[in-house]
C-alpha cells in the first residue's frame, strides 16, 4: 500500500465511521439537555416529592414556559442564520397593545372580536419583524443594532400611545379558554397553542425548503448567493417569522395576565435566547434544532418552580440559568473547534448578530486568499 | 463557434485593476486551461461569467447572444455551472443537501406548496449521481463540514458537474487532493467534456493543464496574452507565457 492509497482509504474510514442514528442523537446538545432537565426533575423530586410531583406543579411549569416556548420558536431560526433578535419582548409588549386597543375599540367581549385582536397582534409582531429584516438586509445593519433599535422603539411607541399605563380590557372568553382554559383534564389550552406554534415551526424547520434556507444562510452565507438562494428575500422572512411569534406570544400574554405588561418583558429577550441557545442552538449559526429549544426553555421555568418548592430563595434560579448559558456556548464552542481542526477548514462566521466577537480559541488554520 | 466570449472585460478593486479590457472564449466540448500568475485576474474572471461579481465595461455574448449575467441565478438558468476556489459548500449540511441547493425536490400534494422536501428521492438523486461520476463521496447523512478537504472538493466538484448542461468552470478543482483524487477529477473533466460541455480548467499545475487541457488560454495583469493549442505545446512554453519571458524571445 502506498502513501496516497493509505491516505484515500483513511479518509474514506473517516468519513464512513461518523454517521449512526444512536451515535448522533446521543451526541446532539439536545439529548444531553434533556438528561439534565430529567436530572432536575429527579432532584426536586426526590427533595419535595409531594409537591414536585403533583397535577398542579407541572401544569404550572408548563403554563409558564408556553409563551417563552412560542417567543423561542422565532428565535430558534433567527438563531440558526447567525442573526440575534433582541426586540422579542417588546415586540411582545406592542402586539398586545395594539390587539387590546382594537379590541376594546370594537367593545371588548365575544370571540369575534378576540379573533380579531389575534390577527392584530400578529400582524403588529408580522410588521416589526419586517423592519428588522429589511434593516437587516437592505440597510446592512448588524442584527444585534438593528433588533437593539427596534426594541426600545417598540416598546417606547407601546409607551406612548398608553401613556405608560397599562390596558385590563381583555375578552373574558379569552381570558376564560386561552388564558385559564383547559382543553381537557389538566392540559392547559395555553400549552396546547404553543404546542401547535412548536409543531408547525419544527415542520418548517426540519422539513421544508424555508427552513433549509435558514441552516444554509447560518452555514454559509456566500454560498447561498452563489447558488442563486434569494438570500435578503429568506433572511427577511426569518426576521417576520420571530416577529409573527412574539405577536402570537403578546396575545397569550394578554390572554394569561389580563392586561398588557408593558413593564414586565425588558428582560424576556434574553431569558429566550438563553434557553434557545441552552437548548442546542449555536450563536455561529448552521446548528439548532426546535426539540432543544423547547428542553432549553424548560429548565429556566423548572428551576424556578423547583426552588420555589424546595424553600429555595427563587433568585437563585437566575444563577444557575447564568452558568448553564456560559456552559452550553462553552461546549458548542469545544465542538466547533473539534470540528475546524478535524476538517482543517476555519468556520468562517466568526460574528453574532453580524457583530464581530473575539475568541482566544484557536479554531484551525488560516483561510486561503483567492486572487 | 465559442459557445461564451467575453469581450473587454473590466473590473477593478479601488486601484487595482484586476481585469484589464480582458477577452476570452469557451467552445462547446473543449477543455478550455486557464493558466497565469496569482493575481492575473484568474478567478475575477471566472467570479464575473458565473454571475457572482459584476464587471464595470465589458461585454458578454453566451451562443451569440448578448447576456447579463446579473446573479449567479442567471448563469444557472443558462447551464453554467463553477465549482469556486473556496468551494461555496453550506459546512453543516450533508452532501446530499449541498447538492441539491437551490433545486431541492418538493413532494407531491398540498404540502407542495409550503416547500416542503422529498428526502428520499433527493438522496437516491444524488447518491445516483455521486457513483455516475466515479466520484468517492461514501456517506451522504454526514455535514459536509466534518469531512476531509479531498472529499469536500469531491462533493463541489461533483455538484457541478452533474448540473451543468453547457459550461462548467473549474477554479483550481485539484488544489487540495492527493495523487489518486486528483487523476478522478481529471478522468472526471474528460467525461464531462465528452457530453459536449465547454469546460473552463484554472490550474497552477501545468503537467496537468498539459495533460487534460484542448486549448490554454494565458492571462497576465488581467488581460489574454495568449491562446494555445495545448497539444503542440511544452511546459517550458507555458512558463513563459505566464511570466512574460516568451515574448521576450518573440521581440
Amino acid at each position: 500500500m502506498t502513501a496516497t492509497e493509505r491516505e484515500v482509504a483513511a479518509q474514506e474510514i473517516v468519513a464512513e465511521s461518523s454517521p449512526g442514528l444512536v451515535k448522533t442523537i446521543t451526541r446532539a446538545q439536545a439529548t444531553q439537555i434533556v438528561i439534565v432537565l430529567f436530572g432536575l426533575f429527579i432532584l426536586f423530586a426526590l427533595i419535595n416529592p409531594e409537591a414536585f410531583v403533583s397535577v398542579f406543579n407541572f401544569r404550572s411549569i408548563i403554563v409558564n414556559a408556553s409563551i417563552f416556548i412560542v417567543l423561542g420558536v422565532g428565535v430558534t431560526f433567527v438563531i440558526i442564520t447567525a442573526g440575534i433578535d433582541l426586540s422579542i419582548g417588546s415586540v411582545l409588549v406592542f402586539s398586545s397593545v395594539m390587539s387590546a386597543l382594537v379590541m376594546e375599540e370594537l367593545g371588548t367581549e365575544g370571540w369575534a372580536i378576540a379573533a380579531v385582536g389575534a390577527v392584530v397582534a400578529v400582524l403588529a409582531g408580522a410588521l416589526w419583524g419586517l423592519i428588522n429584516g429589511l434593516l437587516v438586509t437592505k440597510a446592512k445593519v448588524p442584527a444585534f443594532i438593528v433588533t437593539l433599535g427596534t426594541m426600545g422603539m417598540a416598546l417606547g411607541i407601546s409607551q406612548v400611545i398608553t401613556g405608560g399605563i397599562d390596558l385590563y380590557n381583555v375578552p373574558e372568553v379569552l381570558v376564560d379558554t386561552v388564558g385559564f382554559g383547559n382543553i381537557f383534564w389538566e392540559i392547559p389550552m395555553l400549552a396546547v397553542v404553543a404546542f401547535v406554534v412548536v409543531i408547525i415551526g419544527g415542520l418548517v424547520l426540519h422539513r421544508s425548503k424555508f427552513g433549509l434556507y435558514t441552516y444554509a444562510l447560518g452555514s454559509n452565507l456566500e454560498a447561498c448567493r452563489r447558488v442563486g438562494i434569494r438570500v435578503d428575500f429568506n433572511l427577511t422572512w426569518v426576521y417576520v417569522v420571530s416577529g409573527i411569534c412574539a405577536g402570537i406570544g403578546g396575545y397569550l400574554s394578554l390572554s394569561l395576565y389580563q392586561q398588557t405588561t408593558i413593564a414586565g418583558n425588558s428582560l424576556t429577550n434574553l431569558a429566550v435566547i438563553a434557553g434557545v441557545v441552552i437548548g442546542g442552538t449555536s450563536l455561529f449559526g448552521g446548528v439548532g434544532t426546535m426539540f432543544g429549544t423547547v428542553i432549553g426553555l424548560l429548565i429556566p421555568v423548572t428551576l424556578r418552580q423547583g426552588f420555589v418548592i424546595s424553600g429555595v430563595q427563587a433568585f437563585w434560579q437566575e444563577v444557575v440559568v447564568g452558568i448553564f448559558l456560559i456552559g452550553a456556548v462553552y461546549i458548542d464552542g469545544v465542538r466547533r473547534a473539534r470540528a475546524s481542526r478535524r476538517s482543517g477548514v476555519q468556520p468562517k462566521q466568526k460574528t453574532i448578530g453580524g457583530l464581530k466577537i473575539g475568541s482566544t480559541r484557536k479554531e484551525g488554520n488560516s483561510e486561503k486568499k483567492s486572487n | 463557434m465559442p459557445i461564451l466570449e467575453a469581450r473587454k472585460v473590466v473590473r477593478t478593486y479601488g486601484q487595482v485593476v484586476a481585469l484589464d479590457e480582458c477577452d476570452f472564449d469557451v467552445t462547446e466540448g473543449e477543455v478550455t486551461a486557464l493558466i497565469g500568475d496569482n493575481g492575473a485576474g484568474k478567478s475575477t474572471l471566472i467570479k464575473i461569467l458565473s454571475g457572482t461579481e459584476q464587471m464595470e465595461s465589458g461585454d458578454i455574448h453566451f451562443q451569440g447572444e448578448r447576456v447579463s449575467m446579473t446573479s449567479p441565478a442567471v448563469a444557472r438558468d443558462l447551464g453554467i455551472e463553477t465549482v469556486f476556489q473556496d468551494l461555496a459548500l453550506c459546512p453543516h449540511l450533508d452532501p446530499v443537501r449541498n447538492w441539491y441547493l437551490e433545486r431541492e425536490i418538493r413532494i407531491g400534494g398540498l404540502m407542495r406548496l409550503l416547500g416542503f422536501m422529498n428526502n428520499k428521492l433527493m438522496k437516491s438523486g444524488s447518491q445516483d449521481a455521486f457513483s455516475e461520476l466515479g466520484a468517492t463521496v461514501k456517506a451522504l447523512s454526514v455535514p459536509v463540514g466534518d469531512m476531509s478537504g479531498g472529499q469536500k472538493q469531491s462533493v463541489a466538484v461533483a455538484r457541478a458537474a452533474s448540473w451543468a448542461n453547457k459550461i462548467i468552470f473549474l477554479d483550481e478543482p485539484t488544489a487540495a487532493l492527493g495523487v489518486v483524487q486528483t487523476h478522478n477529477v481529471l478522468e472526471l473533466i474528460k467525461r464531462v467534456r465528452d457530453k459536449g460541455i465547454g469546460v473552463v480548467f484554472i490550474s497552477h499545475s501545468m503537467p496537468e493543464v498539459l495533460s487534460v487541457a484542448d486549448s490554454v488560454q494565458v492571462l497576465r495583469r488581467g488581460r489574454r496574452v495568449m491562446t494555445l493549442a495545448a497539444k503542440s505545446t511544452t511546459l517550458e512554453e507555458l512558463v513563459g507565457a505566464m511570466t512574460g519571458a516568451l515574448d521576450e524571445e518573440v521581440r
